[in-house]
């Protein structure tokens, strides 16, 4: 009873989502021992665990997620072709699908946030061109409340900045989506239009070199 | 006719002193919001634009008569701002932080059982019936007033699937995100009941992704009660095993919590399913025998 009181004291002072106990045997003179475990912890919660924290093995996680985690950029490595920035997790995730739809395949999973500034936008880019096996990028964001036209003078900048050389394929939508399309194709840069979603899709597996 | 929201409204908005509060306060006052008072311990007695700032909800509630919150307050602070509204006896509060810890949680969804409160998030956009209350940060102008409710556990992709049914001419009663975590207040089953019985309402939507099992517990639902159409989309169906997508709750952990895994009970219970985002409009359209475009 102590062990599993323990047990409970353990996982929720230290905000854990997982504690596994395995093996855990009885010696001979009848005391319980945990030879080995496994804990996993709440992400939201590491504020409050700041030794938690420093426990954190960067070597042991992939360099390109390590960086974006220091952008603040949910970001997570994949096996494709098409690069994604995607403003929302969920929209993230459909439009990983919708790239595996056209015939292509997603070379990441990233969310560059609701807001999608363009600091974000930069940063993105960044992690983007560092996957050498990207060879289009799909910018999808649905702006809603964010101007279009603010978002590609974001992306206009970032991509000049950086000297992009990948074909960029954008999908924008919501307020001033009109002027917006305008500013991208009078940077006279690698840009092109998705009318939607699919379309989007389509042309950026086009621009990766077709299905496969 | 809309569930949960409508032209009776009347809103706290906890966190209205800060910048993401302040900001969608305006912007829910621009939209038509009733947005009767704010919240924020220490600035009692004064103004934020126009709406008067109280020290407590329960305060709040009893002077200007306010009948839902919204929270926009920092995770370390919102379980704390939900219970409060729980405790002040608010019928709704709808929490659009992001990044409550899970533990938190646990002890709100202790403390809604056997309250007068529904919650609805945390980490969600929010609700919004269509030209009479919105209740979060999206973005108002794509909707319109209709008889398709929409419940998603996302944000942007609920404003792709609302876009794409206003661009048809489809209409919503009402739009419900009810957040990406793993505890949140009111799941797709709630959602999914409170749409079946508002007679306004006429077809659903679910917008669902990878993690949990919350799309299964309303499609059983689905299979037994509900007459009206279901149009249904699941997002993370090339997401890799084991990786946490974003939100907290979206994870396929021990093989379960798959995208196919899902739409095979929601085909079961005669859920429209859609493999593509961009066929959620259309969809829709052919289940209400609207003539389609294209």
């Amino acid at each position: 009873m102590p062990f599993l009181q323990s047990l409970y004291r353990a996982f929720v002072e230290t905000d854990a989502s997982l504690a596994e106990i395995n093996p855990l045997v009885v010696t001979g003179d009848g005391r319980l021992i945990a030879l080995d475990a496994k804990m996993n912890f709440d992400d939201n919660a590491l504020y409050r665990h700041k030794d938690l924290l420093e426990l954190r093995d960067l070597d042991e996680e992939d360099p390109l997620e390590v960086q974006a985690s220091n952008y603040k950029l949910n970001y997570i490595k994949l096996d494709g072709t098409v690069g994604c920035m995607v403003n929302g997790a969920g929209l993230a995730m459909a439009t990983m699908d919708i790239i595996k739809l056209a015939g292509g395949a997603p070379a990441n999973f990233l969310d560059v946030g609701g807001g999608a500034s363009a600091d974000q936008v930069k940063n993105a880019f960044k992690i983007l061109t560092s996957d050498k096996a990207v060879r289009s990028v799909f910018i999808n964001i649905f702006g809603g409340i964010l101007r279009c036209d603010v978002l590609a003078t974001g992306v206009v900048a970032a991509a000049r900045e950086l000297q992009m050389k990948l074909p960029v394929v954008v999908r924008m939508e919501g307020t001033n989506v009109e002027e917006g399309r305008q500013i991208l194709r009078d940077s006279g840069l690698n840009f092109t239009i998705g009318e939607n979603m699919k379309d989007g899709a389509e042309k950026a597996v086009r621009l990766a070199g077709g299905a496969r | 006719m809309s569930i949960l929201v409508n032209e009776l409204t009347r809103v706290i908005v906890q966190g209205l002193t800060g910048r993401e509060g302040g900001f969608h306060a305006g912007q829910m006052i621009t939209y038509g919001t009733k947005v009767v008072a704010g919240v924020t311990p220490g600035k009692g007695g004064t103004l934020h634009n126009d709406v008067p700032v109280f020290n407590t909800v329960a305060e709040a509630a009893r002077e200007t008569h306010a009948n839902a919150a919204a929270i926009f307050v920092p995770p370390p602070f919102a379980a704390d701002a939900i219970l409060e509204s729980i405790d002040a006896g608010l019928p709704l509060v709808v929490c659009i932080t992001e990044g409550v810890p899970t533990l938190d949680m646990v002890r709100v969804a202790a403390a809604l059982r056997g309250s007068q409160t529904r919650l609805i998030g945390p980490n969600c956009p929010g609700i919004i019936s269509p030209g009479k209350c919105k209740i979060g940060i999206m973005p108002g102008q794509i909707h319109r007033e209709g008889h398709v409710g929409v419940v998603s556990r996302s944000g942007t992709l609920t404003y792709e699937a609302v876009g794409q049914l206003t661009h048809l001419g489809i209409g919503q009663s009402t739009c419900i995100g009810i957040g990406g975590d793993p505890i949140i207040g009111t799941s797709f089953l709630d959602a999914m009941r409170l749409f079946n019985d508002d007679p306004d309402t006429h077809a659903i939507v679910m917008i669902g992704e990878i993690g949990g099992n919350a799309e299964q517990q309303a499609a059983e639902f689905i299979r037994g009660r509900v007459r009206k159409p279901v149009v249904g989309f699941i997002a993370g169906q090339t997401a890799p095993p084991g990786r946490r997508m974003g939100h907290a709750g979206a994870i396929i952990s021990g093989g379960a919590g798959t995208a196919k895994e899902k739409y095979e009970v929601m085909a079961a219970a005669g859920i429209r399913c859609v493999q593509s985002p961009a066929d959620i409009g259309q969809t829709m359209a052919a289940a209400l025998g609207k003539p389609v475009a294209q």
